[in-house]
């Protein structure tokens, strides 16, 4: 087990993020921030405070999206769904999707065909805190990304957000 | 200013150790729903389903239900599952509502009715099905007269079976709808007093009521004439037996009427419609008499004027349409639960 971001390290990095997301003059009536279920909440959650925080006179608009029921291994593994809380309209906004792990990119692919129900997105942009390079199954990139680390398929990468730090074991 | 700061490093703490005890629950949570699926391959009955089953498919419902409020009602879960709707008895709701849950979930569908069809030249149900089967079909949904042919197909074929209402034996989607528009209406079923009225002899939705009901913990009571409610029934089933309607309605929060099916009745089991509907109808003016408020379910086609009155059922009481409305989410749970398990 190797530890590849410590608490400290964990919240640079998501305050980066934070800047980096807004840093080109962002219009937050024109741009949208939706976390991906379940794992995706706990860092877009951080990523928004941290926004919240930087622009305390702005309306954040900020949903979590369900993919369950666009995965595309239905056959082989049931999952269970969570909630999905979008009230707001993508149509025509930039959305920025947030989640923590990008690894296969088949979750992600899930969740660009689980927005595009709800309307036709401007531009989506994906922001994620740890990029598996490597060992990506579809070509999908990070448009932010926190940190880009070398893993193996048996490896696993885990944010634990009660201790504050990302592991690789 | 120093207090300010206090104060500030006071509430992050606090935040920080609710966020902790969030995830803590989230993480249970989650660890529970990766382990859990449907004790069973087919949804037969709710006899053979678990608590936990029941939970599972009405929390799924719940997600389905809101799909269906979308700008886009369609998700692509099932797109590499054909479904055959089996149906050898009438039937509106329940058929449109599964025909509808399977193109929600972008299902390949079939539909079979048994007139029209080879089964006037005398082909038996296992024959059949085993044909529709060979065209590589998936699941069969499937309605029936006679009480058990699910169970008696489940035997003898691999594909995932729904029982869309045999005989007078189950009718398990309608019950677990029913469940779901209770829940909706009143926040739990733990304990909450159900009464089923009307023609419980031949009614296959009360008998997958009054199995779901107890093993969710409600209360659940039959009433109707005597000649329509099985001698038995009371130490069976451990429900209340009452033949007032009135002392009913008084006692529950929740009347499930239901239809009087003429069509099962081979000898008169009360004197005329109109007899019936004077002592045993649900008016308006026993619902205003009551010292409460009710409300209404029907699980349809109703009679107007025979087991429920018009005005009772278009009132603002009536769950009938919520009904009917949650049977497309709760139907679609169940096919993609049971989708997994092939």
């Amino acid at each position: 087990m190797k530890i590849i971001l410590h608490p400290e390290q964990l919240k640079l990095t998501i305050q980066r993020l934070a800047h980096q997301l807004t840093e080109n003059e962002i219009d937050f009536t024109r741009t949208v921030f939706i976390g991906i279920q379940p794992r995706g909440i706990k860092f877009a959650d951080r990523i928004i405070e941290c926004i919240r925080q930087l622009y305390p006179r702005e309306k954040v608009q900020y949903g979590k999206l369900d993919i369950t029921f666009y995965r595309d291994d239905v056959r082989r593994e049931i999952h269970i769904a969570n909630q999905t809380t979008i009230d707001f309209s993508v149509e025509g906004k930039t959305v920025i999707l947030i989640d923590d792990v990008l690894y296969t990119g088949r979750t992600i692919r899930s969740a660009l065909d689980a927005l595009l129900d709800f309307g036709r997105p401007e531009k989506v942009a994906l922001c994620t805190l740890i990029d598996r390079r490597f060992s990506r199954e579809l070509p999908i990139q990070p448009d932010y990304c926190g940190w880009t680390i070398d893993s193996i398929v048996t490896q696993r990468v885990t944010v634990q957000w009660e201790q504050e730090q990302v592991i690789l074991h | 200013m120093g207090t300010g700061a206090g104060d500030l490093a006071l509430t992050s703490a606090g935040t920080k150790q609710n966020r902790i005890n969030d995830f803590g629950i989230t993480i249970f949570k989650l660890a529970l729903h990766l382990k859990m699926q449907l004790s069973t391959k087919h949804l037969l009955g709710i006899r053979a389903l678990t608590r936990q089953d029941i939970e599972l498919i009405l929390s799924t419902a719940e997600q389905f239900k809101d799909v269906l409020q979308r700008p886009v009602k369609k998700v692509p879960s099932l797109r590499d599952v054909t479904i055959v709707n089996l149906f050898y008895e009438n039937s509106t709701r329940t058929r449109i509502s599964f025909e509808l849950a399977e193109k929600r979930l972008s299902a390949d569908t079939i539909n079979f009715t048994a007139s029209g069809s080879s089964v006037s030249k005398g082909e038996t149900l296992l024959d059949t099905v085993n044909n529709i089967l060979s065209m590589k079909v998936d699941m069969v949904v499937m309605r029936h007269s006679a009480s058990g042919a699910p169970h008696f197909l489940s035997r003898h074929i691999s594909a995932a079976i729904v029982n869309a209402g045999d005989g007078i034996n189950e009718h398990p989607t309608q019950g677990l709808l029913d469940a779901l528009s209770m829940k909706q209406a009143l926040g739990t079923l733990e304990g909450i007093r159900v009464a089923i009225i009307g023609d419980i002899m031949h009614s296959r939705v009360a008998m997958s009521n009054i199995y779901l009901l107890k093993k969710m913990g409600a209360e659940v009571m039959v009433a109707g004439p005597p000649t329509l409610i099985p001698p038995y029934i009371q130490e069976a089933f451990g429900v209340k037996v009452e033949y007032n309607i009135k002392n009913a309605l008084q006692w529950c929060d929740v009347a499930n009427v239901l239809r009087i099916q003429l069509e099962r009745q081979s000898q008169p089991l009360f004197s005329s419609l109109r007899e019936y509907n004077l002592v045993y109808g649900v008016t308006r003016k026993l619902l205003d008499g009551l010292s409460k408020e009710i409300v209404i379910m029907h699980p349809g086609p109703i009679n107007r004027g025979v087991e429920l009155d018009s005005d009772v059922a278009d009132s603002g009481h009536s769950l009938i349409l919520q009904q009917v409305e949650n049977g497309v989410a709760v139907r679609m749970a169940v096919l993609y639960l049971l989708a997994g398990k092939n």
